[in-house]
């Protein structure tokens, strides 16, 4: 080769190849015109020399190629007329175009003729197709052998003796058609391969990039092989596949091991692959080590998993040559022979693997563990991965099943997935974890016992508790809130309709999330809390007959796990909560008012307590009411109290006195607020706390309290209406709508009429 | 025409893994004017399918919710009618309609929608309506046994609104309708 003259000169090469043929086929084509034979075939050698440069890049030598290619159509034709007219036999033609002074343009000028011999079927094809392949062996210079065959394969395409062509010779034709493609893509294939150890070292990924623009040329003879009809099954598998791939594995060139394989998967029918896969799949270990098989197979796969989709009638046909077996093996012996194959490489092999068997043998959930199987045992010697790209597809590989399967519980029967999440690192665990929640949730799953929910928290123990050897990581607070909101969600789904065994699960549930820790253990306890309290009453639910000794599952037990759970949390020291609540005891006492209004009105609902026990709960529940830190509270709590007092079921409590002791507590309240307020000349509102207190008075009014009279209801009216002009500030319209609407209640009472109407009588709103 | 979702005491995740997937079907996005939610959602990933289905949300809070910024009672106007929202667990005795009633007044509304008591109720009451929505996944609660799931659509029309019910009883979803006319001279 000559010395690279770069980009500038090799343009100018170009142009002067151009140049070159151009001129010559100008002659070319006044010679054809005047019929003169001698000329044009002077003329079209002296144009075919232009070929013969060593001077071009791939690039530009295709350029001129097909300049000169356009050109030798028409002498081909003019070729065809002339042995038409009978003016010079064709076999005259074939001898006198060899008479060609250099090698090349007799080589192209002899195939262009061979083209035309064949179509005058003067002799056999297969005799002509045979001497040309053998004639262009004269040719070794790669680039210029490449494209002098590459026209061979042109011209010849459309002239195979193939079954069924007009080309069609004796009994054994389609044999040398096959014969004629095999050879020229063998000899090509070695012209290419042979380019790589051309010129100098320091360009070898120059020539790299060079022969791949290269490959098509090569390839195009498999996908010719792949259009002769005659290639039936036997023939692809007898003779075809083992020749391509006897040079595909001797050529030892990765370049062309990649593209070639790539090529039979793509050119050839899914059903031969399927056919001869043991064939093809022993290609494969025997490849050069740096040949990325793991594409090609992945790719081969692909492919036979759409064919069985698309074509379920031909599933029988996967399992009778056991593909399963064949491609777990295949996969085995690669990894084996590619000692420097990356974890991730293999991995991904197992992840088409994996693909493949969901979609070919969705029943055969032995498969999938298998291919699990296999991964671990490729993965075991290492520690945890480290390779975030192997990562990545181990999670591909374990959602996959997720996908498929959408009943997570088939998962959970594959012994081997725990095993493969052992070898993610610990954010990729929880991922994961998240992930196969995410499935349950999606497709409301409910996982009903307990050794599938042992399984199953086995796997996502990367969000149940600290994992060994995770530093106190930098979690998102946020990240961690919604993974641990996952998990609390997760417990809904963990049902049975039996009580025992729901008993079961519950306990497997509190022993896992009991290992929580201080973190946790506030976002997962309410949920199995909540779990265990349905327990309870559907035991509640049940005819009494189930009390007994012997009997396992009774709200006794359940409340004694719930002792357990709610004691853990309160043991668990949670100085962030208590600040939290800290701060909003500075902030506003929002949380007290929030819990005294939940005892009270939880108070007001309880009648199993004695009537001394009640008396002091009551009597303490007032007294914090009246502790608050707000005034406007203090008065609401100390008036919602007053329903302590007065309820309205059986054997209710009706003590009116202390009705109005609390009413009464209220008002004064109210009282030390609004002078509070005076004193600030601070915002209204407290006017608005008499109203409430009114309403009230009027709802123990119609109870019948008979502490409770007319007259102490028209007080407080006129009271408020004193407090509301002596009000310094100007009326607050909220107000002003509630006092007229508490005021259109009473009016509207007593049109009622009847007794509730008499008892309104009285009062004048006006 | 308005469409008003009104829901509440969901409970996610202390009481119930999510809205039964029935109920996520029927609610789409873009179909709901208003959203008014009592409380008790309880966490911020419910908030936001909640935002997802219709960006005008108004949430008061219930003693179990994270989020400190919902207001104890919310007021709000659609179309003709004044509405108020609250969680219902301030309002002692719980559910009781006096009590609650009273609260009517003093937030001087037409609709009044709490929660707590995970029963739904609707009742024309003083010339108004109170609402309780019951719990949207049907979560446990202390004070209602055998909690079905529940929601109501209100559609606001003049001076017209349409109460209806969703309950899911046994994995069926049964829908009640209530009708309801305020007249116009109701308030000054």
């Amino acid at each position: 080769m000559l010395p690279d003259g770069g980009a500038d000169d090799e343009e100018r090469w170009l142009a002067e190849g151009i140049a070159g043929v151009q001129q010559n086929a100008f002659y070319m084509h006044r010679a054809l015109d005047s019929n003169n034979l001698k000329d044009a075939l002077k003329y079209s050698a002296q144009m075919l020399s232009e070929l013969r440069t060593s001077r071009l890049s791939p690039h530009k030598y295709y350029d001129l190629y097909m300049r000169a290619f356009d050109e030798m159509r028409k002498l081909e034709m003019f070729f065809r007329e002339e042995t038409r007219r009978g003016s010079c036999s064709v076999v005259d033609l074939y001898e006198l175009v060899q008479h060609a002074g250099n090698v090349l343009p007799r080589l192209y000028l002899l195939c262009t003729v061979g083209s035309v011999y064949i179509k005058s079927k003067e002799a056999p094809a297969k005799d002509v197709l045979k001497d040309l392949v053998e004639m262009c062996r004269g040719i070794q210079h790669p680039l210029r052998g490449l494209f002098l065959r590459s026209y061979l394969s042109q011209i010849s395409r459309d002239k195979l003796p193939d079954i069924g062509s007009e080309y069609e010779g004796d009994a054994d034709s389609i044999n040398d058609a096959v014969e004629f493609v095999l050879q020229n893509f063998i000899e090509m294939n070695k012209l290419w391969v042979r380019m790589q150890h051309q010129g100098p070292v320091r360009e070898k990924e120059k020539r790299g990039k060079e022969r791949n623009e290269l490959r098509d040329l090569v390839g195009k003879n498999l996908h010719v092989l792949s259009q002769i009809e005659g290639v039936d099954l036997d023939m692809y598998k007898e003779t075809v596949l083992p020749r391509i791939l006897e040079q595909v594995v001797n050529c030892k060139d990765e370049l062309a091991q990649f593209y070639l394989m790539d090529c039979i998967i793509q050119v050839f029918p899914d059903e031969y692959h399927l056919q001869t896969l043991e064939t093809l799949l022993s290609a494969f270990p025997q490849l050069q080590p740096n040949v990325d098989i793991k594409t090609v197979l992945s790719q081969l796969m692909d492919r036979l998993s759409s064919y069985a989709a698309a074509s379920p009638e031909v599933l029988p046909e996967f399992l009778q040559v056991e593909a399963f077996a064949k491609f777990s093996n295949a996969i085995g012996k690669v990894i084996e022979a590619q000692v420097d194959m990356p974890v991730v490489g293999a991995v991904t092999l197992y992840v088409s693997l994996l693909t493949f068997t969901l979609r070919v043998h969705p029943d055969r959930l032995d498969y999938v563990d298998q291919v699990l199987g296999a991964c671990v045992k490729k993965l075991s010697g290492n520690a945890k991965l480290e390779d975030s790209r192997a990562t990545k597809q181990i999670v591909a590989l374990l959602s996959a099943p997720l996908e498929k399967y959408s009943n997570i519980v088939t998962a959970l029967e594959l012994s081997n997935y725990p095993r493969v999440m052992d070898y993610l690192d610990n954010s990729t665990t929880k991922v994961m974890a998240l992930v196969i929640i995410q499935s349950i949730m999606k497709n409301t799953t409910c996982i009903s016992t307990s050794d599938k929910i042992e399984a199953l928290f086995d796997l996502i123990k990367g969000l149940i508790k600290d994992m060994d050897g995770a530093q106190d990581d930098e979690l998102d607070d946020e990240d961690f809130k919604e993974e641990q909101n996952s998990v609390a969600r997760l417990i809904h789904m963990l049902h049975n309709d039996d009580h025992e065994e729901m008993l079961k699960i519950l306990c497997t549930v509190q022993k896992h999330i009991l290992q929580g820790g201080p973190k946790r253990l506030p976002f997962t306890v309410p949920s199995l809390v909540f779990s265990a309290l349905k327990l309870v009453r559907r035991l509640q639910g049940q005819d009494g007959d189930v009390i007994g000794e012997d009997v396992p599952a009774t709200p006794k037990k359940i409340f004694q796990i719930l002792h357990q759970t709610i004691e853990a949390l309160s043991c668990v020291p949670s100085p962030e909560l208590a600040l939290r609540l800290y701060l909003q005891c500075a902030e506003d006492s929002k949380a007290q008012i929030t819990a005294i209004h939940l005892i009270i009105g939880t108070l007001q609902r309880m009648s199993i307590f004695g009537v001394e026990n009640r008396d002091t709960l009551t009597h303490k529940t007032t007294g914090y009411s009246a502790k608050l830190l707000k005034k406007p509270d203090q008065c609401r709590a100390v008036y919602a109290c007053s329903h302590l007092f007065w309820t309205d079921d059986q054997d209710g409590i009706m003590d009116g006195e202390r009705v109005l002791l609390c009413l009464k507590r209220a008002l004064r309240i109210a009282n030390a607020a609004q002078q509070m307020a005076n004193v600030t000349r601070g915002s209204s509102g407290s006017v608005a706390l008499f109203i409430e207190i009114l309403n009230k008075y009027l709802y123990f009014f119609e109870k019948g309290i008979p502490e409770i009279t007319n007259t102490v209801i028209q007080d407080l009216i006129e009271l408020i209406r004193t407090e509301k002009q002596s009000e310094n500030s100007v009326a607050d319209p909220s107000t002003e709508a509630f006092f007229a609407s508490t005021l259109r209640y009473i009016e509207f009472q007593k049109q009622k009429g009847g007794s509730i109407g008499e008892k309104y009588e009285q009062i004048k709103t006006t | 025409m308005v469409l008003v979702l009104a829901l509440g005491d969901l409970h996610v995740p202390h009481r119930a893994a999510d809205l039964p997937a029935k109920f996520k079907s029927m609610l789409v996005p873009g179909k709901i004017q208003h959203i008014i939610c009592t409380g008790n959602l309880c966490i911020k990933e419910v908030h936001d399918y909640l935002k997802s289905l219709c960006p005008d949300l108004h949430i008061t809070r219930g003693e179990y919710d994270e989020d400190a910024r919902y207001p104890e009672t919310k007021t709000l106007t659609i179309g003709q009618f004044k509405l108020g929202l609250c969680h219902g667990h301030q309002v002692v005795p719980w559910g009781d309609l006096d009590s609650l009633a009273m609260l009517q007044r003093q937030l001087d509304v037409d609709i009044l929608v709490t929660g707590h008591t995970h029963q739904f109720k609707a009742y024309k009451h003083e010339g108004g309506v109170v609402i309780n929505p019951g719990s949207a996944t049907g979560a446990y609660s202390s004070i209602t046994y055998d909690v079905n799931p529940s929601f109501v659509l209100m559609d606001i029309d003049g001076l017209r609104v349409v109460v209806y019910v969703y309950e899911l009883i046994d994995g069926e979803v049964k829908v009640d309708k209530i009708d309801f006319k305020k007249t116009a001279t109701m308030h000054a």
